[in-house]
């Protein structure tokens, strides 16, 4: 089990390495930095002391080299805009990019999986067939698309709902919705998919054949099975969280992390973009981590310690 | 004596394709019935149709009595005390046909509760005596074990514990030994009637080798392409088949003594359900083919007593089974 543990988290330090490598590259890469944030006319004297009091005349590897290094000291520097800490700007934003991505998280959970349950154990049906059409457009729709047309329906056509910004928490429900309706739709057709292959499975004919209530044998039989790759789903959603709003966010002017690093990006601000960047690799890499524990205890095949052997 | 159970022109249809077409069959208490043919020929649909156990695409028709009591069309709660109260069933692939996730004690404990309303340690010790029973060593350990700590004879022995569980009166083996090898195969089919000896259980083996089933069955019926073609006690079947089909089955097993040779197959193979030829479903395959064989589908005739057979060869001097008395 230790060692489990621990080539697990070497893996996930690894992942997280590569990803601000990543990062590190392609920012440096896509354009000047100084040139961006000065300014095309701005003068070339005062870009040259831009650069040089961000250390960005430095050698590139370097400049790399000292980034890692502060990073491993928990220096995630600061924002070439206003000099303030990127750290504290990202993790402001938090807190509005989880009032989005949980309550979404919540709805693609509580309607996703039931309806694909539903859809599966009713196989053909009529509930089937539009279940699974209303999935595949939420599967296929871009979620800017949806958030555009919830806007046009509930806040220009109906005036229900304000079509952005922050004010209250009817501002918050287009947002979820849109979030939530499409993951939702993600969910259930993957659902529907695990238990129809469960459901064909030799030992669902079994406990029939033992006497077992349909019922019983799906909630005490196929369910636990199913649940097996949904939760590789669940878990990849809950890696998310931080930066799955992006275009959410700004479709709606919504003051998260997404739109952080959209205006990061476009500023070439690069200790904000590297921040998010890291911190969205972590929470990946944090789900993943949970995921597979889950899995070791939803199925016993998985187990790390084979006690076949005794 | 009334048959414990008795199938009466049992047929079953997928998407208009008949897979069953008219299977008259019947068990009686503590009898050993062996049921072979080639695979396709419908002989799983059979017991699976009779305890309900298709989906719900399959059209079923005709009639399976049980004990007075008719099974085709019954409430789903009649069927599940039947289903592993009454007539248990295991399959041919152990491995997969166990759940993966649960304990094998927890299967067979559901077993014993749904059945025999035992509980707790009561269950938990029924469970060992029950795994005991089937040979599995160091029983009260395995109790905790997963399927995929076992090997495929052990999870077979496990599936019979399960079956067992519920007392059944009938035990439907599906092909029990087929997945396995073939010291296991040998070891399961003894363990099979040693129980059902122990019990005064009645049994239906399902295989397509005549060999396996001539080693266990007292009596055998033969199916081709959805219908019994010939149902005879097994000595009377080897001594005098009088079905083509049964003939070539029989001139397919490998000698008792000497070297083993190459078996001489039928040639050919089993007719889909959506391609069923019009009369008698072995003509494209029979030797003895000739234009009455296509006309009509022949009827199982009776032989003697307690042999019958459906082929239009058999001695036109046998009397339709419908005037022999059951
Ligand atoms: N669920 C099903 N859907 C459609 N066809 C089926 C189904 N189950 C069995 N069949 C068809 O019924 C016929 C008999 O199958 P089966 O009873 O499994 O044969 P076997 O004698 O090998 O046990 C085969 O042609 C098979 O394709
Ligand atoms: S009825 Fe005709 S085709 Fe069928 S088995 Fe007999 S001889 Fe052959
Ligand atoms: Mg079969």
């Amino acid at each position: 089990m230790l060692r489990f543990l621990a080539t697990r988290l070497a893996r996930a330090a690894l992942t997280i390495a590569m990803v601000v490598t990543f990062a590190f590259v392609v920012l440096r890469l896509s354009g000047d930095p100084a040139q961006i944030i000065m300014g095309a006319d701005a003068p070339p004297e005062a870009v040259d002391a831009f650069r040089s009091a961000w250390g960005l005349d430095e050698p590139i590897w370097v400049q790399y080299f000292s980034y890692f290094w502060a990073i491993l000291q928990g220096d995630l520097g600061r924002s070439m805009r206003d000099g303030r800490d990127a750290i504290m700007l990202v993790t402001e934003r938090i807190p509005a990019t989880l009032a989005l991505t949980l309550p979404a998280l919540a709805i693609k959970i509580c309607l996703g999986i039931p309806a694909g349950i539903y859809a599966a154990l009713h196989r053909n049906s009529l509930a089937d067939r539009v279940v699974m059409i209303i999935a595949v457009a939420g599967f296929t729709v871009p979620s800017f698309v949806l958030g555009l047309l919830l806007v046009l329906v509930f806040a220009v056509q109906l005036g229900w709902l304000p079509s952005g910004g922050q004010e209250s928490w009817r501002h918050g429900i287009l947002p979820v919705m849109t979030l939530g309706l499409g993951g939702a739709a993600v969910l259930a057709r993957f659902t529907r998919s695990a238990m129809l292959e469960v459901l064909g499975q030799p030992y669902i004919r079994t406990a029939s054949a033992k006497g077992v209530p349909w019922r019983a044998v799906v909630t005490g039989h196929a369910l636990p099975n199913a649940a097996i790759p949904t939760v590789t789903i669940i878990g990849f959603m809950v890696g998310t969280l931080i930066a799955g709003a992006v275009v959410v966010e700004s479709v709606f002017s919504w003051p998260g992390v997404g739109r952080l690093l959209v205006v990061a990006v476009a500023n070439r601000d690069l200790a904000v973009v590297q921040c998010i960047l890291l911190l969205v690799a972590i929470t990946m890499v944090c789900a993943n981590l949970i995921v597979d524990l889950l899995y070791g205890l939803l199925d016993p095949r998985l187990r790390a310690a084979p006690r076949k052997a005794a | 004596m009334m048959p414990l159970v008795r199938l009466t022109g049992l047929s079953v249809a997928f998407d208009g394709a008949p897979a069953l077409r008219g299977i008259d069959l019947s068990v009686a208490k503590g009898e050993a019935v062996g049921l072979v043919g080639e695979s396709g020929c419908g002989k799983s649909v059979t017991w699976l149709a009779a305890l309900g156990l298709l989906p719900a695409k399959a059209r079923i028709t005709g009639s399976v009595m049980l004990d007075g009591q008719e099974l085709i069309g019954a409430p789903a709660p009649v069927l599940e005390r039947v289903r592993g109260g009454r007539i248990a069933m295991i399959f041919q692939d152990p491995s997969s046909s166990l759940n993966p996730v649960h304990r094998i004690g927890k299967q067979i404990m559901e077993a014993l509760g749904l059945h025999r309303g035992m509980t707790g340690s009561n269950a938990r010790a029924e469970a060992k005596r029950l795994l005991d029973l089937v040979g599995i060593p160091d029983a009260g350990r395995r109790l905790d074990a997963y399927p995929h700590e076992l090997s495929g004879g052990q999870n077979q022995r496990v599936m019979i514990a399960i079956a067992l569980a519920g007392q059944p009166e009938l035990l439907v083996a599906d092909e029990p030994t087929t997945a396995l090898d073939v010291t296991i195969q040998a070891q399961i089919l003894e363990l099979l009637q040693s129980i059902r000896r122990q019990m005064g259980m009645a049994l239906v083996l399902i295989s397509h080798d005549l060999g396996v089933i001539a080693e266990a069955c007292e009596r055998v019926a033969v199916m081709y392409a959805g219908r019994i073609v010939e149902e005879a006690p097994v000595a009377q079947l080897f001594d005098a088949a009088a079905h083509p089909y049964t003939q070539g089955l029989i001139g397919a097993l490998p000698p008792m003594d000497g070297p083993r040779r190459r078996l001489a197959a039928i040639p050919g193979g089993v007719p889909e359900p959506w391609a069923m030829p019009p009369g008698c479903g072995f003509a494209p395959r029979c030797q003895f083919r000739s234009a009455p064989c296509d006309a009509a589908i022949p009827g199982l005739m009776g032989l003697s007593d307690q042999h019958r057979a459906a082929c239009i060869r058999v001695a036109p001097a046998a009397m339709p089974l419908e005037r022999i008395p059951a």
